[in-house]
């Protein structure tokens, strides 16, 4: 009996620690690529690791690195709650960046943290308002939201790349992109001599602002029993329609925040296809973090790590970076498949078994 | 002589001990009921015969065989066969196909569909069903429908067959014939188990019954002869319960909810015909009839969820009318026929689930006031007797009955003045039965209005003090309940009646 409970705590465990496990078993299977590629995996990891934590520079370009994604990750955790599938992440994205350049173009001069709050208000703002739109269309006329903000990414990349190569366009440059923004528009450093700004610190907070919503408002509480049951909330008088257009409009902002964070704190200028496909990298981090906003925090750092390590282990190896695209869809595809990471541990397991 | 021998049969799911140790014997050519209340065990055993799960522990013998079942494949050649509670039918295809799917005759490699016709026709004509061979089955009702799996079973050689709550959704007369069916089967030496909580139908049709509870088996092999629905209540549930509570109302009030004329038509049908009535306070009225007759929409233009096409509900010679959240604060409680969709989020703890739908009342400026939650959900906890181990684990891992009081304490617990109950006791074991339907009967003394809707024809008929019957959306009769009988409803609800129908009073 004892034995057998052992067992169930040991598998209610891998069940909470899923992601843990997921991970853990990707870079195994990385790994194992990097082997049959005919590198030296621990010899790459190690580089990997070296990269992302050993001294100050490398620490920083994990956080500088994990900004964004927490961003994007947190994005699609807040439409997911209320089960709708946000991949306009990249669209509003652009359309905050938008919204904090315009702000931070204006001709006036404002002190810095009034013109930065301002600028990042309206990054929420524009992303927020772009997609709130689909959820509003998602309410109204039952449009598919996947479909919808799949489309919009395009107009809004599009539309970003026509206010740069016309209306915004720095006057006498051929590049397409906005003049250089006055420093007080630039986000405050937190680490003098790197590029780390107080944009993490940013995306910290809003992950835990995000959490308080959760856990303490009543829409939290609308917002989950809408994403875990549409008749049961219909029937308990929630406003369905609502609740999910809000989320929209949060997720939307989060978005935008990324995208003005972005562009106040590292490029410091509107560029056309600035975006490397954070949005998309949210789902990565999200699906880590097990749809946690907490866990995003933690999420965002381990693929923030990954990356700022690749930098390093390109220079010091000759591994292309595109070594952490390989680990990124190796996690996504165990998160994805718990089952399949429970077969391969029972695989494991037996074998074992068998021996003794 | 023994058809299936199950030996020590043990069954740990995650964190519930489904069977510990279980015996069960089935002789050749009788019919067995295995009784027990929901999450007894019943069904974990049966899929354990069929090879759908199998045991931590223990041997089953069939026809004098040990054998080690691994899926259901190993149980069909050995000649047993199952009738799931929910049919395994494709609503689509013929009765035919469904029927041979997976063992086709074949010509070559061609599926000879003219053979299989001639076959499943042979079966349908030899037990006298009013069916054919080339209808659709989403054409059949559900008793038809059964008689169909039935066939399925018969056609893979089943000897030995198991039938999960098979009068779950059936009419008296449906019961009837299939208790027919079955006692024909038994004549042709067929082996029967029967899974059912229902005492009344396990010693009308049964020559042995089993009884489960908690997943040990607490009496096997008693003879249906010399045993009464009293006693083997008392072992289903391990003490003295009151079967049937029925008490009249002493005082009806004043109306407090006025239906007029509910109509509502959906792609080009009348789903609900001029449904008028008035609810008093200080009774219960009833609707019978079988599911799908209008009940689920009428409770749903009732609770403000779907907009009749014709409708004017009056609370209290006020209009009620809007949306769902509307109808909550007039007081309108709302016990939905299905708790796993309507009436709880099943994903969600039952602190949450306790005040779903009532949120409102506990939040200041979007805030929600957790420690008042706390506190009101563990009160409600131990004032309903809800088994949980704490109020953050989530409802899904709740036994039915449980999950059924839930929803029943967050609403009465809001003090409703008129309360829409469907189907309250649907899937709850016999404890929790007998305390909901007390519940209901102390709330209409205080002098609540409440409409009871349910199939359950035992229940519909004791509680309620005025009875109406439901069939094609429209109300066929209504009087008070003792005045009719169980085939006389069971016409009524299957229309046979007559159109205009009768009235009494």
């Amino acid at each position: 009996m004892s034995e057998k409970k052992a067992k169930l705590t040991a598998k209610i465990i891998i069940e909470k620690y899923m992601s843990v496990v997921a991970l853990i078993l990707a870079l195994i299977l990385g790994g194992i690529i990097i082997f049959v590629c005919g590198y030296n995996p621990f010899e790459a990891y190690a580089s990997i690791f070296e990269g992302a934590f050993i001294g100050k520079t490398a620490i920083c370009q994990t956080l500088i690195q994990a900004t964004p994604l927490i961003f994007a990750g947190l994005a699609y955790v807040v439409a997911k709650r209320v089960n709708l599938i946000n991949l306009g992440i990249e669209g509003q994205l652009y359309m905050g960046a938008l919204g904090a350049s315009l702000v931070a173009l204006m001709p006036v001069s404002l002190p810095t943290p009034v013109l930065i709050v301002s600028a990042l208000i309206s990054a929420m703002l524009f992303g927020g308002l772009y997609a709130g739109l689909v959820g509003a269309m998602k309410v109204k006329f039952g449009s598919n939201e996947v479909i919808a903000t799949m489309m919009l990414n395009t107009i809004a990349q599009n539309f970003i790349s026509y206010m740069v190569n016309y209306p915004l366009k720095e006057e006498g440059k051929t590049l397409a992109q906005t003049r250089l923004f006055d420093e007080t528009a630039w986000l405050p450093k937190l680490v003098n001599g790197t590029q780390l700004t107080i944009g993490i610190l940013a995306a910290a907070a809003v992950c835990i602002g995000v959490k308080l919503i959760f856990d303490r408002t009543r829409l939290g509480y609308e917002s989950r029993c809408v994403g875990l049951s549409i008749p049961a909330s219909e029937t308990a008088g929630i406003k369905i329609g609502k609740v999910m257009i809000i989320a929209m409009l949060i997720s939307g902002a989060i978005s935008g925040l990324l995208g003005g964070t972005h562009v106040l704190g590292s490029d410091h200028r509107l560029i056309a296809d600035f975006s490397s496909g954070y949005g998309f990298d949210g789902i990565a981090v999200a699906a880590l973090a097990g749809d946690s906003p907490i866990a995003v925090i933690l999420s965002g750092i381990i693929f923030g790590a990954l990356r700022a390590g690749c930098m390093v282990l390109n220079r010091t190896t000759g591994i292309p970076t595109e070594f952490i695209d390989v680990i990124q869809a190796c996690i996504i595809l165990l998160v994805a498949a718990p089952l399949l990471v429970k077969d391969i541990l029972r695989i494991g397991k037996r074998r074992g078994g068998r021996k003794a | 002589m023994y058809a299936v021998e199950m030996k020590n049969i043990t069954k740990q799911y995650p964190l519930v001990l489904a069977l510990d140790h279980v015996d069960f014997a089935l002789k050749k050519g009788e019919i067995h009921s295995l009784l027990g209340e929901n999450g007894a065990g019943k069904s974990t055993l049966m899929k354990v015969l069929y090879g759908i799960c199998r045991p931590d522990e223990g041997t089953i013998i069939v026809n004098g065989k040990q054998v080690d079942l691994k899926k259901p494949k190993q149980a069909i050649d050995l000649g047993i066969g199952m009738v799931h509670q929910h049919f395994m039918l494709t609503p689509v295809m013929s009765v035919t196909e469904n029927i041979v799917v997976g063992c086709e005759p074949v010509r070559g490699v061609i599926f000879d569909k003219a053979s299989a016709q001639r076959q499943v026709q042979e079966m349908i004509d030899r037990y006298g069903f009013q069916i054919q061979a080339d209808q659709k089955v989403k054409e059949l009702s559900v008793g038809e429908q059964q008689k169909v799996e039935i066939l399925k079973a018969i056609y893979r050689n089943a000897k030995i067959l198991i039938l999960d709550e098979p009068t779950a959704v059936l009419t008296p007369q449906e019961v009837e014939e299939l208790f027919r069916i079955l006692r024909e089967l038994k004549k042709a030496g067929t082996s029967i188990t029967i899974i059912t909580h229902k005492l009344k139908e396990t010693l009308e049709v049964a020559d042995t019954v089993s009884v489960l509870r908690d997943g040990r088996m607490i009496q096997s092999d008693i003879s249906t002869k010399g045993v009464t629905t009293e006693e083997l209540a008392q072992m289903m549930v391990g003490r003295e319960v009151e079967l049937g509570i029925c008490r009249k109302t002493q005082s009806v009030g004043k109306v407090r909810l006025n239906v007029k004329e509910i109509t509502l038509r959906e792609k080009e049908k009348t789903v609900l015909d001029k449904i008028s009535f008035q609810l008093k306070e200080g009774e219960i009225l009833g609707i019978a009839g079988i599911e799908g007759n209008g009940q689920t929409e009428l409770i749903e233009c009732l609770t403000g969820i779907r907009k009749a096409d014709v409708s004017l509900i009056e609370k209290d010679g006020e209009k009620l009318e809007g949306a769902p959240g509307d109808f909550i604060s007039r007081k309108v409680g709302h016990i939905p026929e299905d708790r796993m969709t309507r009436g709880l989020v099943l994903e969600l703890s039952v602190r949450d689930n306790l005040i779903l739908g009532y949120q409102k009342l506990f939040q200041k400026n979007g805030v929600m006031n957790r420690r008042r939650i706390r506190e009101f959900t563990e009160n409600l906890l131990k004032e309903y007797g809800i088994k949980a181990p704490n109020i953050s684990v989530k409802c899904s891992s709740l036994s039915g009955g449980n999950q059924q009081k839930i929803v029943i304490a967050r609403v009465f617990s809001e003090d409703p003045d008129v309360l829409i109950v469907a189907q309250p006791t649907r899937g709850v074991d016999i404890g929790a039965i007998e305390y909901i339907h007390e519940r209901l009967l102390k709330l209409r003394d205080e002098g609540k209005a409440i409409l009871l809707i349910s199939a359950d024809l035992d229940e519909v008929k004791n509680l309620s003090d005025r009875l109406m019957v439901m069939y094609d959306g429209r109300i066929v009769a209504e009087g008070l309940p003792e005045q009719f009988d169980d085939m006389h409803l069971g016409l009524l609800m299957t229309g046979a009646a007559g159109r205009e129908g009768l009235q009494y009073e």
